[in-house]
């Protein structure tokens, strides 16, 4: 076990060198820091002498170990545009995305696992032909079509639901939550539903597949045969077994959730990390777009770690074998 | 003529013979294909020649409604172009990066699979390391750094020229894993079997082998895998359009289409975004369900991702 954490660590660390050599390369050769510093109107002379100063006519090895350690005291450069560190901005904007992505998971939750159980336990009933077809269809509209949908059913038709922005926010300890005011959850609706409504279908066949399989074997039908009851051989017995590989699979799309944040933050314009990602690559904001790489890296990186060494400690065969 | 024969009694045109939503797809899929083949000849307007539209066009409704006009079916977009014409052109643009970065994810992939399945050992577990390391990653986000990327270090205007080969590259390299882990899983089974072995035996090179013995035997899964990865990277196409890291106005694919309608959706020009929407998602769902119907006919052993 104590090998397989170590691996798992080693290829973390090497892969977020990997993604910081990516990034810094892209600050050297695209960013321009005394830009960033002093703007435009600086004769060449002088940018020269500033260059010198801050040590970008060093070596390029030497600059990038100078980049990995400010990197790990939390220093990824100064943003272009909000002049202040992107770390910082990177923060500032991280509850929005968190909070979407919180919502996002609970709907996940509460509409996939039901309908999952309901359609693997009655097969052919109407609501989960229903539902099937509905996540076949779901797979090929892309997100920003739903969002899109939504904000002109409900946003311009009906005017139910605001379709921009987060709204009223609170501030608790630093983080500026949407959670507690009623107009901030309004504006929470159509976001998490149409971040929901991509990984929606996956989860239903997911669970669908995984409890038809279970229902299948012997044990379930040991239980049956001594008589149990319907619900405790559905619910207990076979329910169980299920959220094993349904729980990995959502470790890891968890993380491709926040890849698709930035498709839904820029159709509802809501104050998010992908939102501001959009905004650095338009304003050519460099050291803000490799901050937000280094950060968005390193949450996966630890993300699937951890999943993959959760995982390791419940099922002894991925460590045995180490490689799949 | 003996491979028409073959064709003629072969299980897959049997069982497509038998599945309706194959073949309504199927059919779906070849009008569209061929309307994005020949749309020089069918499209109404040439939506590429900026003196076929004039902007005071702009925003005309469908012809049905009210202040339609009988010229554009389907309306103009913000630009004053058919849409019809437009969508027609659009689709053609994502049908063109979607192939070709089948091209570009089937050559890498192939490549790193066969490798790594033929020779085994060092190279192979450094491969699969590589292959994990991007697996594990979405790619998606991969080709958004990317484009993000290569749009500043290239500009605005020069990476709105070089857009549709610049999207095959970028959604090519993003998104190639699933090959490398299918086909080294194929040739894995395959290389132990006794046709390899005799031409082992008989002194064939080892290129010649894996080129010209194994390469054809895994091809089934690849051809399957294709299919549902032209959907996915004409997705991925899209949202990179969508974002406006994709295709430029000028040029539009659906993304940037829907994109661009979707700025007038508050003012009422609702067909602008409707109907790319619709005809991107029909695309999508026809090549989807050809797909799972080609997976459940060949039944190669994919890798299951």
């Amino acid at each position: 076990m104590f090998a397989f954490i170590l691996r798992r660590i080693i290829q973390a660390i090497f892969v977020m060198l990997v993604i910081s050599l990516v990034g810094f390369s892209i600050q050297h050769q695209i960013g321009d820091p005394v830009r960033d510093l002093v703007g435009e109107r600086v004769t060449p002379a002088e940018r020269e002498v500033i260059r010198d100063q801050l040590g970008l006519n060093d070596p390029f090895y030497i600059q990038y170990f100078r980049f990995i350690k400010n990197a790990c005291k939390g220093d990824l450069g100064l943003s272009f545009f909000y002049k202040k560190p992107a770390l910082e901005v990177i923060v500032s904007k991280a509850p929005a995305t968190i909070e979407l992505v919180i919502v996002t998971a609970i709907i996940l939750i509460l509409v996939s696992i039901p309908s999952g159980i309901y359609a693997a336990i009655y097969p052919k009933s109407w609501f989960s032909r229903l539902v099937m077809a509905a996540s076949t269809i779901g797979v090929a509209i892309p997100v920003f079509l739903t969002a899109i949908a939504l904000i002109y059913l409900f946003g311009v038709e009906l005017n139910w639901l605001p379709s921009y922005g987060r709204g009223e926010t609170v501030n608790i300890w630093g983080w500026e939550s949407g959670f507690f005011t009623w107009d901030g959850l309004k504006h929470l609706v159509l976001p998490s539903i149409s971040l929901s409504s991509i990984m929606l279908p996956l989860f239903i066949r997911l669970v669908r597949a995984e409890m038809m399989e279970v229902l299948e074997t012997e044990y379930i039908k040991f239980a049956w045969a001594k008589g149990l009851h319907r619900q405790r051989v559905w619910f207990i017995h076979a329910f169980k077994n299920t959220l094993l590989p349904v729980i990995t699979v959502f470790g890891v799309q968890l993380g491709i959730l926040f890849a698709f944040t930035i498709l839904t933050e820029t159709v509802f314009q809501w104050q998010g990390m992908g939102f501001m990602f959009l905004e650095a690559v338009e304003r050519s904001d460099t050291s803000l777009l490799v901050a937000y790489l280094v950060v968005v890296g390193v949450i996966f990186v630890v993300v699937n770690t951890i999943v993959d060494i959760v995982y390791g400690y419940v099922n002894p065969m991925v460590r045995i074998v180490g490689t799949k | 003529m003996k491979a028409w024969n073959r064709f003629k009694n072969s299980y897959v045109l049997y069982s497509f013979k038998r599945d309706p939503i194959a073949i309504a797809s199927f059919s779906v899929l070849s009008v569209l294909v061929v309307i994005c083949v020949l749309a020089p000849v069918v499209a109404p307007y040439n939506t590429y020649d900026t003196a076929t539209f004039d902007i005071m066009d702009a925003e005309t409704p469908p012809s049905w409604m009210a202040e339609g006009s009988e010229t554009f079916m389907l309306g103009t977009d913000i630009q004053g172009r058919d849409l019809l014409s437009t969508m027609i052109y659009g689709l053609r643009v994502s049908l063109l990066i979607g192939c070709g970065a089948v091209l570009v994810q089937a050559f890498i992939g192939i490549l790193v699979g066969l490798f790594s399945g033929y020779f085994g050992g060092k190279l192979d577990s450094f491969l699969m390391r590589v292959t994990d390391i991007q697996f594990s990653i979405p790619y998606l986000i991969v080709a958004i750094f990317t484009s993000a990327i290569f749009k500043l270090a290239f500009g605005v205007g020069r990476y709105a020229e070089l857009a549709v080969p610049l999207l095959i590259v970028i959604i090519g390299v993003s998104h190639w894993p699933i090959y490398a882990r299918t086909v080294r899983a194929s040739v894995l089974g395959e290389k132990n079997k006794e046709y390899v072995e005799a031409a082992r035996v008989i002194g064939i090179s080892r290129w010649q082998i894996m080129f010209r013995h194994i390469l054809p035997n895994t091809l089934t899964s690849v051809l399957v895998i294709s299919t549902i990865q032209v959907a996915e990277n004409v997705m991925s196409e899209a949202a990179l359009s969508f974002l406006g890291l994709g295709m430029p106005i000028t040029k539009p694919s659906l993304g940037s289409l829907i994109r661009s309608g979707f700025e007038y959706i508050f003012s009422g020009s609702w067909w602008i975004t409707f109907f790319p929407g619709i005809l991107l998602v029909i695309f999508l769902l026809v090549i989807l369900l050809l797909g799972d119907w080609l997976r459940d006919v060949l039944n190669p052993k994919l890798y299951k991702g």
